[in-house]
C-alpha cells in the first residue's frame, strides 16, 4: 500500500528503511536544545518587523524616504496572515501528509465571523441607516436579523465563533473523511469539493452573508477607527504576535510525543495503526487545530484588508496556499511562512507591473518547485551544525530511495 | 353556423394544388388553372401587388396560392412577415432574406435563389395591415395544409387552431377525410374538437372533450379549464354540469400526462448534462484511474478542445455545418499532443508521488489558461451551432428535445463504446491494461512502458479535448471553461470507482440526472451543493466508489 505524500515509503518492504530513521531524527533535531537556528532567526525577524514597521509608519514623518505608507503596512499584514495560513497547511501536509485543498474554506469562515462582527459595529452609520440590519440586508428586504447573526455584536462571541466555526467544520468533515479512511488524492479532491460547495453557497443572496458582494465598508473594531494608520499599525503588531504564537504552538505540537506519532502516520500510516495508535484521532485533532489556525488567520486578515467575499473560498486560493508551503519548504513550519511571504510579494509586484505574466510565473512555480525543489527554499540552505559527512550520507539515502522508487515503477 | 354550398365549394377550391385539377374540372374552372403554373403569369400576378389596395392584396394572395407555382409558400410567408419588396428602379419584386438589416440580401421570387443585395432606400416594401395579415395567415395555412410534407401540414393545423372560424373548420373537416398521416389526422381532430366546444349542443361538447382528453397541449388544457371556471358574474361559464365534470376530468388527465412528459424532459436534460460529465470523466478515468495520475489540467485540455473548435470555425466560415466534424479530430490531436508533451516533460518524473503530480499539473493548468488568454483574449468566444444541430425534435405538444443535447448524448455513447473497444480489442488497450495492473511484470514481458504511459496520457487528454468540442455547443468558450467542470468530473470518477469506465458512465449519468431533478425544487446552486454533500456521505459507505477495483491490483491503488 503506497501511502505517504512523498510517496517514498511503501508498506510492503519488511526491513525498516534506513532513510526513515534518518529523516525522523532530522526533524526531531533541536528538541533537546530548544529552538534551532532557523527558528530563532525567523522569530527574530518577525519581532523586528513587528517593532520597526509601526515605527517607520507612525514616528517617521511622511516626507522622509523611510516612511512606510499605510498601504505598505496593510500589505505586510496581509502577508503575515497568509503566512499563518501557510503554517496551518504545513502542519498537516508537511507533518501528517494530508494535502488539504480546502484550507481557504477555514480561512474564509474565520474571516466571515470577523466580518459579521465588523458589520454589526457599523450600526446606524450604514448607507440605509438601519440601526440593526447591515446595508445588504436592508437592500435585500430582510425584515429582521437572521438567527445566526445574533451575538455577533459582542467581540468576545465573534472571537469564539472564529475559532469554533472552522474547528467544528473540520471536526465533522475530518471525522467522516478519516473514519472511512479517505486518504491521499481522494482526500485532496474531497476537500476541494468542500470549499467549492461553500463558495457556491456563500454566493447565494439568501444565505444571509451578503451574496457575491460579501462584507465591506467596515467602520471600526472595538471602537478603534479602521481608517486610521495607528489602528492598522496595531493590527499588524497583533498579527505578528499571533503568527509567532501559532508558530511556537505548532512547534510544540510537532515536537511532542503526539507530534512523533503524527510523523509516523505520515511515513507509514498502516504500520502506525498496527502498532496500536488511534491514527484517526491523531489526524482528526491535528486537522481541527490546523483549521482553527487558518480561521484565526482569516479573522486577522479581514479588518486589515477591509473586505471579505465568497471568492475567498475559491479552490485556487487553497491550492495557492499549498504552493507557498512547497516553495518555502514542507515540514519546516517557518519555511512555509517564508514561502507565503515571498510568493505573495512576487504576486503583488507582478500583478502590478506585468499583470499577464503572473499566472505564467505561478504556474511555472508549481511545476519547477515540485520537479526540482522538493524541499523548497529551506532545502537549498545546508543546515548549520551538520557535518559534511552527514549531508553526504543524507544524499546517499535519497539517491537510494530514488533508485528504489524507480524500481517499483 | 350556416353555410351555403357555394361557400363550401369555394373553400374546397382553395384547398390546394393537389386537389385542384379534379375540383377544377368539377366546377368548370379549369381555364384559370391551365396556365397558372407558368412563371410569367405568376410574376404578373405578383406584380399586381405593387399598387393594389389592402383588400385587393388579399385577393391577389389568394390567386397566387391557387397558381400552383413552387415558390408560392416562400412568397406568401415573406409577404406575411413583411419581407416582400419591389426595386424602385425596375419595379421587380424580391424577397428579402431577413426582415432587418441594410443592405438587404435579396432572393428571386421565382427561382428562390440569391439575387444580390440592395440598400433599403432603393426598395419599397409591399405593406400589410392587420386585416390583411390575418387573411394572409389563413391563406398560407390553407396552402400549407395541402403540402406534400406531413410536418408542414401539422404546423398549418396548429396555426389554424388559433383562429377557428367557419371556413377554417370546413377546410379542416374536408382535409380530415382525405388525410393519410395519422399524426396530422390527430392534430386535425383536436382542432375540430376545439371548435366543437363552441357548439350549442351539449352532446357535441361532450364528444369534443372526449377527443381533447387525448391531447397534451397547453392550449387545449387552458381552453378546457375555462369550461370549469365561473364567469365574473358568478354563474358557471359552462351551463351543463356533465360537460363541466368531463372538462375537469380531462384537465386532470392532461395535467397528469404533461407532468409525466415534463418528467421525461427533466430526465433527458439530466442525461445530457450527465453526458458532458461522462465525456470529461472518461478522460479522467484513463489518466487518474488507469495511470493513478491526478491531472488537474484535465479541464484545460477540454478548454483546448473547445478553442480548437472555435479556431476550426474561424478557418472555415463558409462550412460551419461540417466544421464541427472537422473539429472533433482536431481537438483530439491538439489536446492529445499537449497531453503527451506534459507526460514526457513533467509527469513521468513524478510517478508514485500523486500529491506532487497534482500540484505540478495544477501549475500547467494555470499556464495553459494564461496562454489562451494571451492568444485569444480573456473574453468569451461563442462557437456557432451548425444548422443541423439547432432546433428541436418535437415528440408531442408537451415534449420537445433539443437536437444539440440529443446529439451530445449520442456522441457520448459513441465515444464511450469506442474507448471501450480500444481498451478491450486493440494492442495498445491491452498494453495499457497490462501496465496499469503490474508495471514491473509488463516491462519484463517486453512492453515499452514509457511509451505506453505517454500514449495513455495522450489518449485521456485527447478525449478531454473531444469533450471540449461537445461543451462548446452548450456554453461559451472561455479560459475558465475547464475549471467550472473539473471538480464535478473528479466527483464522477470518485463516485463511479476509479479506473472503471462503466463506473464513469453510470456515475456521470446519475450525477447529471440527480442534479437536474433537484434543480426545480432547490435551485441550481443548492442542487449542486446537495450533490457534493451527498457524494461526501456516499464515500463514507463506499470509499472506493460504485465499482471498486477488484483483485490484486486493487491493493496498490
Amino acid at each position: 500500500m503506497k501511502e505517504d505524500s512523498a510517496g517514498r515509503q511503501t508498506e510492503n518492504g519488511e526491513s525498516p528503511d534506513p532513510g526513515q530513521w534518518k529523516r525522523t531524527t532530522l526533524v526531531a533535531r533541536g528538541r533537546e536544545g530548544g529552538l534551532d537556528r532557523g527558528a530563532s532567526w525567523f522569530l527574530a525577524a518577525l519581532a523586528v518587523v513587528a517593532v520597526v514597521v509601526p515605527i517607520l509608519n507612525q514616528l517617521v514623518p511622511a516626507s522622509s524616504p523611510f516612511h512606510l505608507s499605510v498601504y505598505a503596512i496593510t500589505l505586510i499584514g496581509k502577508y503575515l496572515c497568509y503566512g499563518m495560513l501557510a503554517l496551518a497547511v504545513d502542519l498537516i501536509w508537511g507533518y501528517c501528509g494530508i494535502l488539504s485543498l480546502g484550507h481557504a474554506a477555514f480561512f474564509s469562515l474565520g474571516g466571515y465571523a470577523m466580518g459579521m462582527y465588523l458589520m454589526r459595529q457599523i450600526g446606524p452609520r450604514g448607507v440605509y441607516g438601519d440601526p440593526i440590519l447591515p446595508d445588504f440586508m436592508v437592500f435585500l428586504n430582510y425584515k429582521s436579523l437572521p438567527w445566526f447573526w445574533h451575538g455577533f455584536n459582542h467581540f468576545a462571541f465573534a472571537v469564539l465563533m472564529m475559532i469554533f466555526v472552522p474547528g467544528l467544520l473540520a471536526l465533522v468533515f475530518g471525522w467522516f473523511a478519516f473514519r472511512s479512511r479517505v486518504t491521499g488524492v481522494y482526500l485532496s479532491i474531497i476537500t476541494q469539493a468542500l470549499t467549492y460547495a461553500l463558495m457556491l453557497a456563500f454566493f447565494r443572496n439568501d444565505m444571509g452573508f451578503g451574496g457575491n458582494n460579501g462584507f465591506t465598508d467596515f467602520k471600526d473594531i472595538l471602537g478603534f477607527d479602521l481608517h486610521s494608520d495607528s489602528t492598522h499599525a496595531v493590527l499588524l503588531v497583533i498579527t505578528a504576535a499571533a503568527l509567532a504564537g501559532s508558530y511556537l504552538a505548532c512547534r510544540a505540537i510537532v515536537e511532542s510525543r503526539a507530534g512523533r506519532v503524527v510523523l509516523a502516520i505520515r511515513d507509514a500510516e498502516s504500520r502506525t495503526r498496527f502498532l496500536g495508535y488511534p491514527v484517526e484521532t491523531y489526524k482528526l485533532w491535528l486537522f481541527v487545530f490546523s483549521a482553527v489556525l487558518a480561521g484565526i488567520a482569516g479573522a486577522l486578515y479581514v479588518p486589515q484588508i477591509g473586505i471579505i467575499n465568497p471568492s475567498e473560498f475559491s479552490p485556487i486560493n487553497s491550492i495557492e496556499a499549498v504552493i507557498w508551503v512547497a516553495v518555502g519548504g514542507r515540514g519546516t513550519l517557518y519555511g512555509a511562512i517564508i514561502g507565503a511571504v515571498l510568493v505573495n510579494y512576487a504576486k503583488t509586484y507582478l500583478t502590478g507591473a506585468f499583470p499577464e505574466v503572473w499566472l505564467y510565473v505561478l504556474g511555472a512555480l508549481f511545476v519547477l518547485v515540485t520537479l526540482f525543489l522538493p524541499r523548497g527554499i529551506i532545502g537549498l540552505m545546508p543546515a548549520r551544525g551538520k557535518t559534511k559527512g552527514e549531508i553526504e550520507s543524507e544524499k546517499e539515502v535519497e539517491a537510494e530511495e530514488d533508485r528504489e522508487q524507480s524500481l517499483k515503477e | 353556423m350556416f353555410r351555403t354550398e357555394l361557400q363550401i365549394a369555394k373553400t374546397i377550391l382553395r384547398s390546394g394544388q393537389r386537389l385542384l385539377p379534379l375540383l377544377a374540372l368539377w366546377f368548370g374552372a379549369a381555364g384559370s388553372y391551365a396556365q397558372s403554373s407558368n412563371d410569367a403569369s405568376f410574376l404578373s400576378t405578383l406584380g399586381e401587388l405593387r399598387d393594389a389596395s389592402y383588400a385587393d392584396k388579399a385577393a391577389i394572395a389568394e390567386r397566387l396560392s391557387q397558381s400552383g407555382h413552387p415558390s408560392v409558400r416562400a412568397v406568401l410567408t415573406a409577404f406575411l412577415e413583411e419581407r416582400l419588396y419591389y426595386r424602385n428602379s425596375d419595379q421587380k419584386i424580391f424577397i428579402a432574406k431577413t426582415a432587418e438589416g441594410d443592405p438587404l440580401n435579396l432572393i428571386d421570387p421565382l427561382t428562390l435563389k440569391s439575387a444580390g443585395s440592395a440598400s433599403i432606400d432603393s426598395l419599397t416594401q409591399i405593406g400589410t395591415n392587420n386585416a390583411l395579415r390575418s387573411a394572409l395567415r389563413a391563406t398560407v395555412a390553407r396552402y400549407s395544409l395541402s403540402s406534400q410534407d406531413a410536418s408542414v401540414r401539422s404546423d398549418a393545423v396548429r396555426e389554424m387552431e388559433k383562429s377557428l372560424d367557419d371556413p377554417t373548420v370546413a377546410l379542416l373537416r374536408q382535409r380530415s377525410e382525405i388525410e393519410t398521416n395519422s399524426g396530422v389526422k390527430k392534430e386535425i381532430a383536436t382542432a375540430l374538437a376545439l371548435a366543437g366546444l363552441d357548439s350549442s349542443d351539449a352532446k357535441t361538447r361532450l364528444d369534443a372533450i372526449a377527443t381533447l382528453k387525448q391531447s397534451v397541449s397547453q392550449d387545449v388544457r387552458n381552453r378546457l379549464e375555462l369550461l370549469t371556471g365561473k364567469s365574473p358574474d358568478g354563474s358557471f361559464s359552462e351551463s351543463d354540469e356533465n360537460v363541466r365534470r368531463a372538462a375537469a376530468g380531462a384537465v386532470a388527465k392532461i395535467d397528469r400526462w404533461r407532468n409525466f412528459y415534463s418528467g421525461i424532459e427533466t430526465l433527458f436534460f439530466g442525461l445530457s448534462l450527465g453526458s458532458v460529465l461522462v465525456l470529461i470523466a472518461i478522460g479522467l478515468a484513463i489518466t487518474f484511474g488507469v495511470m493513478g495520475v491526478i491531472n488537474m489540467a484535465h479541464g484545460e485540455m477540454m478548454m483546448l478542445g473547445a478553442y480548437a473548435t472555435y479556431t476550426v470555425q474561424l478557418a472555415m466560415p463558409a462550412h460551419i455545418g461540417i466544421s464541427i466534424l472537422v473539429a472533433i479530430p482536431a481537438a483530439f490531436v491538439v489536446a492529445g499532443l499537449v497531453g503527451v508533451l506534459m507526460e514526457r516533460t513533467i509527469i513521468q518524473h513524478l510517478y508514485g508521488r500523486p500529491l506532487e503530480t497534482l500540484l505540478a499539473t495544477f501549475g500547467v493548468s494555470l499556464i495553459l489558461q494564461q496562454a489562451v488568454r494571451s492568444i485569444y483574449s480573456a473574453n468569451n468566444r461563442s462557437v456557432v451551432t451548425p444548422d443541423w444541430m439547432s432546433g428541436s425534435l418535437r415528440l408531442n405538444d408537451a415534449l420537445e428535445i433539443t437536437y444539440n443535447r440529443l446529439y451530445i448524448v449520442i456522441f457520448t455513447l459513441i465515444v464511450f463504446f469506442l474507448i471501450l473497444l480500444v481498451f478491450k480489442r486493440t494492442r495498445i488497450g491491452l498494453d495499457i491494461r497490462a501496465v496499469s495492473q503490474n508495471r514491473a511484470m509488463a516491462k519484463a514481458m517486453g512492453i515499452h512502458t514509457k511509451w505506453v504511459d505517454a500514449m495513455t496520457f495522450g489518449l485521456g487528454s485527447g478525449i478531454a479535448g473531444v469533450a471540449g468540442v461537445a461543451l462548446s455547443q452548450l456554453t461559451n468558450v472561455g479560459p475558465n471553461l475547464g475549471q467550472s467542470y473539473i471538480i464535478d468530473s473528479f466527483m464522477v470518477v470518485v463516485f463511479g470507482g476509479v479506473g472503471n469506465l462503466w463506473g464513469s458512465l453510470i456515475g456521470g449519468m446519475t450525477m447529471g440526472t440527480v442534479n437536474e431533478l433537484l434543480e426545480p425544487f432547490a435551485g441550481a446552486v443548492l442542487a449542486k451543493i446537495f450533490v457534493l454533500v451527498a457524494l461526501i456521505l456516499f464515500i463514507q459507505v463506499r470509499p472506493r466508489g460504485l465499482f471498486p477495483p477488484k483483485g490484486r491490483a486493487a491493493e496498490d491503488k
